[in-house]
C-alpha cells in the first residue's frame, strides 16, 4: 500500500511537471517556432502600447533572452524555492512558492489565486453534496422502479440535464428565481463567507443548483445503470436468500458495490471543478478560480495562466489520488491485492 | 468428405469398429513438448521488483502422435489451460520447448508462426464469448481462409457451406448471426471455425464443459467422427474425466503445474498408479445409486496448494495419504513403470513391476541427493 | 388439465397438507416482449424431512426457477407466480411478502453455484455470516459472531477464529461453498435447497463438499432440495428424482427406478448422453438431437416430440396432446404417450444394454 502511494505522487509529480511545460511551451516556444523575436513577445506580454522601457524591463524580469528550458527551470524553482525579481534598481522578493507576477496587474499570483479559490471551492463543494445526494437518489429509485413513470420521468429529465448547458439553465433560473420573483439576488452579488455568510449563501443557492443540475443528471443516470446492474448481482439474490430486508439490501449490498465506479467519475468531475468552474462563473458572476483563467488567457496573462492550470492539475491529482485511496478501503479486493 | 444430415442431427458417417480403439498411431510424432514451462512473475515494492512467480506451469513433457487425442486433465490451477495456450503459441513459455511437425516453434515470432497457424487450431470452452456478435456465421467460419490469404477451389463461400454441413450445421446458416444459435450449435460454429484450413493438429480447451448433458454428447461424437474422418490429432483439455476418458487414446494427469502420470487411456483408468489419479477417479460421482457407499472412496484433504509456493519434492506430499519423509526431500521423475505407462510417485499404486526400483534408481540418477529412506512397496 | 403429480388432486383446495413441504400446481410465468416465457408451468411434488429430492434438467427446464419460486425470490413485477407452495403448514404464495421474508434463511435456506459471486466482495465472509443470523435472532454482535465461528468450524473450515475475517477472495473455492453452507445453515433452516452447489468446483472438492451436505443433512434432520444437471451428483445423494424438461415435471422416481428401470425417454436420453466412468467405454455416446426447446414457443403435445426417437409410436398423439404425470408404479411417475409395457420393453432391450 504504501508502496502504493509513493508511485502514485511520484506519478502525480511528473504529470504536473508535463502540464506546466506544455503550458509554458505554449506561450514562450510557439511565439519563437512562428518567428517572433524576444522584443516582440515581450511586448506582447507588455499589453497596450509598449515603451521601449517596459520591453526590456519584461525582458530583464522574465529573463526572455535565456534559452526557453533555463526559463522553465527558473519558473520551476521559483515555485520550490522562491525567486527574485529585478525590477529596476529594486529586487522584488517572491518567497515560495512564487508563481510569479501577473503581467497586467503585477500582484503576485499566488495572492491571486488564494483570494480566488474560495469562491471556486464554495461552489463547487456546495454544488457536488447537491448532486451526489439527489442523483445517487433519483438513480436508486429509478433503477428500483424500472419503467414506472417515476423512472421514465426521471430519466426524461436527467436527459434534458445533461444535455441543457449552464448558460440557458443558468440565464433561466436567474431570470425566474432572481429577476422576476426576486427570491435570491442576481449575479455578480457573491460575498466571502468570511465576510458575509448570509449575502455568500444567497448569491451561492442559484449557481449550486443550477450546477448540480447537470451533474446530479449525469449521476443519476451513471447510478441507475449502475444499480441496475448490482442488482442482477449474485449476491444481491444470497442478500435476499437470508431474508433480509429489501432496504437493507438496497443500502448496505447494492448501493455500496454500485458506488464505486461513481466515486472515480466524481473525483474527476471534483478535481476539475476546483480549478474552475468556467461557465458557472461566468454566468453568475462569481469572482472564481474559472474566470480569472478566462479573463488571464483574454490578456496573454501568463504567469496567471499557469498558476490556474498548475492549481487545476494539482486538485485533479490530489483528489484522484484520495478516490483511489477510498477505493482501496471501500473494494478490499484492491487493498488486499 | 461426406456431407452429413440435416441442423442437429449428429454426424455419424464413420463408425469405428465396437470396442477396437483406434488404430495406435506409432512412429510419427507431431508435437513434442519438453520440459515446458511459464512462470508469471508477481512483483511488489516501490521498483515493481519480482518477488515471486506462479509456477503455473513448471517443466511438463510430453509427445503427440499423429491422429491421437491425449486428453490433459487436472483440477483448477493445474496448469493445463496454460500448456494448451502456450502450444498455441497464445503465450510465451518461461522455458522449454514446443517442435510442431519438427519446427522448434518455442521462440519462433508470431509472423513466421503464421504459415503454421494453419495447422494448428483452437477450440474455446464458452461458444458464447468467442464469436464475434456483429459477424455472420459465414464471416466468422471463412475468417480463417481471408487471414490466411487461401483461395478455396470453388470460392470461400462454398468451401464454408461444405464446412458448416461437416460439423451437422446447414449451409443456409451462413448468413446467420451467432446469437440465433443455441449453446451446442454455437459450439459446432467454433468448431468449423477451426476446421476451415483443415489443421494438423487442434487444441480444445474444455470444449464441452459449457454445454447441456445430452448436447455436450452430440458434440463430443462430432469431434470423435471429425478426427476419423479428417485425420486430425487432439489435444483435449478437461476437467471431466468421464469425458477425457471418452474421447482420449492418451491421458496426462496435471496436479500443480506437473504431469503426474501419463498413460494409455485404458491403463490409466484401470490401473492408475499415481495416488493422485487415484483420488481423482475415486471423486468422479457415479451415476448410479448402487454403488452408493460401495466404492472405496479416497477424500483428499484440504484445497490445492498455491503454485505461488508450491510444496517442495512432491508437489502432491501435502494431501497424499501415501506421503513418506521421502516424498518431501526428493521429488521422484516422471519414469516409465511398465510400457506405456509413466507415473511420478515414490510409492505408486496398481504396479508389481519393480516400480520402486525404477523410481529410486531414477531419483538416484536425476537428484544428486541419497534416497535414503527404504522404499516400502506398495501398500 | 394440469399433471397430477404427488399432490396435484389436492390443488386449488387450499387445505394443508401432511407433509413439510409441498408444491401444488407451480407455476412461474414471465411476460417479456417476446412473449410469455412459462419457465414453470405446473409443476407439483411433495418432500419430507430428513429426505433429499434431486431435481434434474438442462438449461432452461426450469429447475433453478423453481427453487427460487419456493424462497419467494422472484419479483413480484415481473414474474406470474400461481399454484401453492406449503411449507410446514403454511401456504406461501398468497403470503405477504415480509411474511416469506421472515422463513427466507430461518426455515428455507439456499446455497448456489458459484460461490465467489454469491458472496458479497466487500464484506468478510463473518460479517454475512453475522448478518444472516441476527436478521432472524435477535442476539449481539459477540454472540453471533461466536455462532459464525462455530459453523464455520462445523462445515470444515481449518482456524475458523481467524478466517472468520477474511474476505471471500481470500477464500479458495471448495473453503467459499463451505462458507456459504454455513451461511446458509447459521439458521438451522429445515428445508435447504443447493443449486448445482458442486458445478463450479473441482471434482475432489466436490466430492467434499457432497459428503459435507450429507453428513449436515443428517445432523440437522433437514429436508434438502438438490438441483443438478449432473446425474452422479443426484445419484450420490438423492432419495427421489424429479426429471424436469421445458418447465414440467416428466418424470418422478426414487434414485433407484430413476437409474435402473426410467420409463420416459427424455431420462433415457439423459442417461445415454454421459460418458460414464463406471462402465466399459462404449465407442459412442447416445446424444439427444437438437437443443433444448425455447420457453415461448414449447412444442405442442409433448414437449419432448421433437427430440425423441419414439414419438411416431403414438399415432400423432406426441404432437397434439400433452401426456399427463402419470403414476405407472407406487411412486414412480412419468409422462409419456408410449404404452408402458412398450416402454419396459424398449429400456429392456434397446436403451438399458447400450449404457
Amino acid at each position: 500500500m504504501f508502496a502504493y502511494i509513493i508511485r502514485r505522487l511520484i506519478g502525480a509529480v511528473v504529470m504536473l511537471l508535463l502540464v506546466s511545460l506544455v503550458t509554458f511551451g505554449i506561450f514562450f516556444w510557439l511565439p519563437k517556432l512562428a518567428g517572433q523575436t524576444t522584443d516582440q513577445i515581450a511586448a506582447g506580454f507588455v499589453g497596450k502600447a509598449p515603451t521601449p522601457e517596459a520591453i526590456q524591463d519584461t525582458k530583464e524580469r522574465l529573463g526572455l533572452d535565456d534559452p526557453v528550458l533555463v526559463q522553465y527551470g527558473d519558473y520551476l524553482k521559483g515555485i520550490v524555492a522562491g525567486r527574485d525579481y529585478k525590477a529596476g534598481p529594486t529586487t522584488d522578493k517572491c518567497p515560495a512558492p512564487c508563481f510569479g507576477y501577473s503581467f497586467r496587474s503585477s500582484q503576485p499570483v499566488r495572492e491571486t489565486l488564494v483570494d480566488r479559490a474560495p469562491a471556486t471551492a464554495s461552489l463547487a463543494l456546495g454544488a457536488a453534496i447537491i448532486w451526489l445526494a439527489g442523483g445517487i437518489t433519483i438513480g436508486v429509485i429509478s433503477a428500483l422502479r424500472r419503467g414506472s413513470l417515476w423512472d421514465r420521468a426521471a430519466m426524461f429529465i436527467a436527459l434534458s440535464g445533461v444535455s441543457l448547458p449552464i448558460y440557458f439553465t443558468g440565464l433561466v433560473s436567474l431570470a425566474l428565481f432572481s429577476y422576476s420573483l426576486e427570491i435570491f439576488p442576481g449575479g455578480g452579488s457573491y460575498k466571502d463567507f468570511t465576510d458575509d455568510p448570509v449575502r455568500w449563501f444567497q448569491s451561492l443557492v442559484l449557481p449550486w443548483v443550477t450546477l448540480a443540475f447537470l451533474y446530479a443528471a449525469m449521476y443519476a443516470r451513471l447510478t441507475r445503470a449502475g444499480m441496475l446492474e448490482t442488482m442482477n448481482e449474485d449476491y444481491i439474490r444470497t442478500a435476499r436468500a437470508k431474508g433480509l430486508p429489501e432496504k437493507t439490501v438496497v443500502t448496505k449490498h447494492a448501493l455500496r458495490a454500485s458506488l464505486t465506479p461513481i466515486m472515480t467519475v466524481f473525483g474527476l468531475d471534483l478535481g476539475l471543478l476546483l480549478g474552475g468552474a468556467v461557465l458557472t462563473e461566468s454566468t453568475f458572476g462569481i469572482p472564481g478560480l474559472g474566470r480569472l483563467a478566462i479573463d488571464s488567457i483574454r490578456s496573454g496573462d501568463l504567469p496567471m495562466v499557469l498558476g490556474v492550470t498548475l492549481i487545476t492539475s494539482i486538485s485533479i491529482v490530489v483528489i484522484n489520488l484520495i478516490v483511489d485511496l477510498l477505493y482501496a478501503i471501500v473494494d478490499p479486493r484492491v487493498r488486499l491485492g | 468428405m461426406t456431407s452429413t444430415g440435416g441442423n442437429e442431427t449428429v454426424v455419424s458417417t464413420v463408425k469405428a469398429p465396437a470396442d477396437a480403439a483406434r488404430p495406435v498411431h506409432e512412429g510419427e510424432t507431431l508435437l513434442e513438448v519438453e520440459n515446458l514451462g511459464k512462470h508469471f512473475p508477481v512483483t511488489a515494492g516501490l521498483l515493481r521488483r519480482q518477488v515471486a512467480a506462479v509456477k503455473a506451469v513448471d517443466g511438463v513433457s510430453f509427445s503427440v502422435r499423429k491422429g491421437e487425442t491425449l486428453g490433459l486433465v487436472g483440477e483448477s490451477g493445474c496448469g493445463k489451460s496454460t500448456t494448451g495456450r502456450m502450444i498455441m503459441r497464445l503465450l510465451d513459455p518461461s522455458f522449454g520447448k514446443i517442435v510442431f511437425e519438427g519446427h522448434d516453434i518455442t521462440k519462433m515470432s508470431q509472423g513466421r508462426l503464421r504459415p503454421l497457424r494453419r495447422d494448428l487450431q483452437m477450440i474455446f470452452q464458452d461458444p458464447y464469448s468467442s464469436l464475434n456478435p456483429r459477424k455472420t456465421v459465414g464471416a466468422i467460419v471463412g475468417a480463417p481462409f481471408r487471414l490466411q490469404n487461401i483461395e478455396a477451389k470453388q470460392g470461400v463461400k462454398k468451401a464454408v457451406q461444405e464446412i458448416l454441413e461437416l460439423v451437422g450445421l446447414s449451409p443456409e446458416h451462413y448468413n446467420r448471426y451467432p446469437h440465433e444459435f443455441s449453446g451446442g450449435q454455437r459450439q459446432r460454429i467454433g468448431i468449423a471455425r477451426t476446421l476451415a484450413l483443415k489443421p494438423k493438429l487442434i487444441v480444445a480447451d474444455e470444449p464441452v464443459s459449457a454445454l447441456d448433458v445430452s448436447v455436450q454428447a452430440q458434440v463430443v461424437n462430432l469431434l470423435e467422427d471429425l478426427q476419423d474422418e479428417l485425420d486430425l490429432t487432439y489435444v483435449v483439455i478437461a476437467h471431466d474425466l468421464s469425458v477425457v476418458r471418452h474421447i482420449s487414446d492418451r491421458v496426462a494427469v496435471m496436479y500443480l503445474g506437473k504431469i503426474v502420470e501419463v498413460a494409455d487411456r485404458a491403463d490409466l483408468y484401470e490401473r492408475p498408479m499415481h495416488p493422485y489419479t487415484n483420488a481423482l477417479l475415486s471423486a468422479v460421482p457415479i451415476p448410479d445409486p448402487a454403488e452408493r457407499g460401495a466404492r472405496r472412496r479416497i477424500r483428499l484433504q484440504g484445497d490445492v496448494p498455491s503454485p505461488l509456493d508450491p510444496p517442495p519434492a512432491c508437489r502432491f506430499h501435502t494431501r497424499c495419504w501415501k506421503a513418506q519423509d521421502i516424498c518431501k526431500q526428493v521429488e521422484p521423475p516422471l519414469v516409465e513403470l511398465s510400457p506405456g505407462h509413466q507415473a511420478a510417485c515414490h510409492f505408486p499404486e496398481n504396479t508389481t513391476v519393480s516400480a520402486t526400483d525404477a523410481v529410486a534408481k531414477a531419483a538416484v540418477a536425476q537428484a544428486p541427493a541419497p534416497a535414503d529412506e527404504p522404499a516400502d512397496p506398495a501398500e | 388439465m394440469t399433471g397430477t403429480a404427488p399432490a396435484a388432486g389436492k390443488a386449488g383446495t387450499g387445505e394443508a397438507p401432511a407433509a413439510f413441504l409441498e408444491v401444488r400446481d407451480l407455476k412461474i410465468h414471465f411476460p417479456t416482449d417476446d412473449g410469455l416465457v412459462k419457465s414453470v408451468d405446473g409443476l407439483s411434488f411433495e418432500l419430507e424431512r430428513g429426505r433429499t429430492l434431486g431435481i434434474v434438467g438442462e438449461s432452461g427446464s426450469g429447475k433453478s426457477v423453481t427453487s427460487l419460486g419456493v424462497l419467494g425470490l422472484h419479483n413480484k413485477r415481473n414474474a406470474n407466480v400461481s399454484g401453492e407452495i406449503w411449507l410446514n403448514g403454511k401456504e406461501l404464495v398468497g403470503a405477504s411478502q415480509t411474511e416469506v421474508r421472515r422463513l427466507r434463511g430461518r426455515e428455507m435456506a439456499m446455497i448456489f453455484q458459484d460461490p465467489l459471486s454469491s458472496m458479497h466482495p466487500f464484506y468478510t465472509v463473518g460479517h454475512q455470516i453475522i448478518e444472516a443470523y441476527r436478521v432472524h435472532n435477535d442476539v449481539s454482535k459477540q454472540v453471533a459472531r461466536k455462532h459464525a465461528i462455530d459453523m464455520l468450524g462445523k462445515v470444515g473450515i481449518p482456524k475458523p477464529d481467524k478466517r472468520v475475517d477474511d474476505y471471500p477472495h481470500q477464500f479458495s473455492g471448495g473453503m467459499r461453498q463451505r462458507a456459504m453452507i454455513a451461511m446458509a445453515l447459521s439458521c438451522d433452516p429445515e428445508l435447504l435447497i443447493a443449486d448445482e452447489p458442486t458445478t463450479a468446483l473441482d471434482v475432489t472438492v466436490q466430492a467434499q463438499i457432497l459428503d459435507l451436505i450429507r453428513d449436515l443433512q443428517q445432523e440437522f434432520n433437514s429436508a434438502v432440495i438438490m438441483i443438478t444437471h449432473d446425474l452422479g451428483v443426484v445419484a450420490e445423494l438423492a432419495d427421489d428424482i424429479l426429471v424436469m424438461y421445458a418447465g414440467r415435471c416428466v418424470e418422478y422416481a426414487s434414485v433407484d427406478n430413476a437409474f435402473h428401470q426410467p420409463l420416459h425417454p427424455y431420462t433415457w436420453g439423459l442417461l445415454g448422453s454421459m460418458p460414464r466412468l463406471d462402465r466399459e467405454r462404449s465407442e459412442r455416446l447416445l446424444p439427444i438431437v437438437g437443443s433444448p426447446p425455447s420457453l415461448i414457443n414449447v412444442p405442442s403435445g409433448c414437449a419432448f416430440h421433437p427430440r425423441c426417437p419414439y414419438a411416431d409410436l403414438n399415432d400423432g398423439k406426441s404432437t397434439t396432446e400433452r401426456p399427463e404425470l402419470i403414476e405407472l408404479e407406487p411412486g414412480h411417475k412419468a409422462a409419456c404417450h408410449l404404452p408402458l409395457d412398450k416402454r419396459r420393453e424398449i429400456w429392456t432391450d434397446e436403451i438399458r444394454p447400450k449404457l
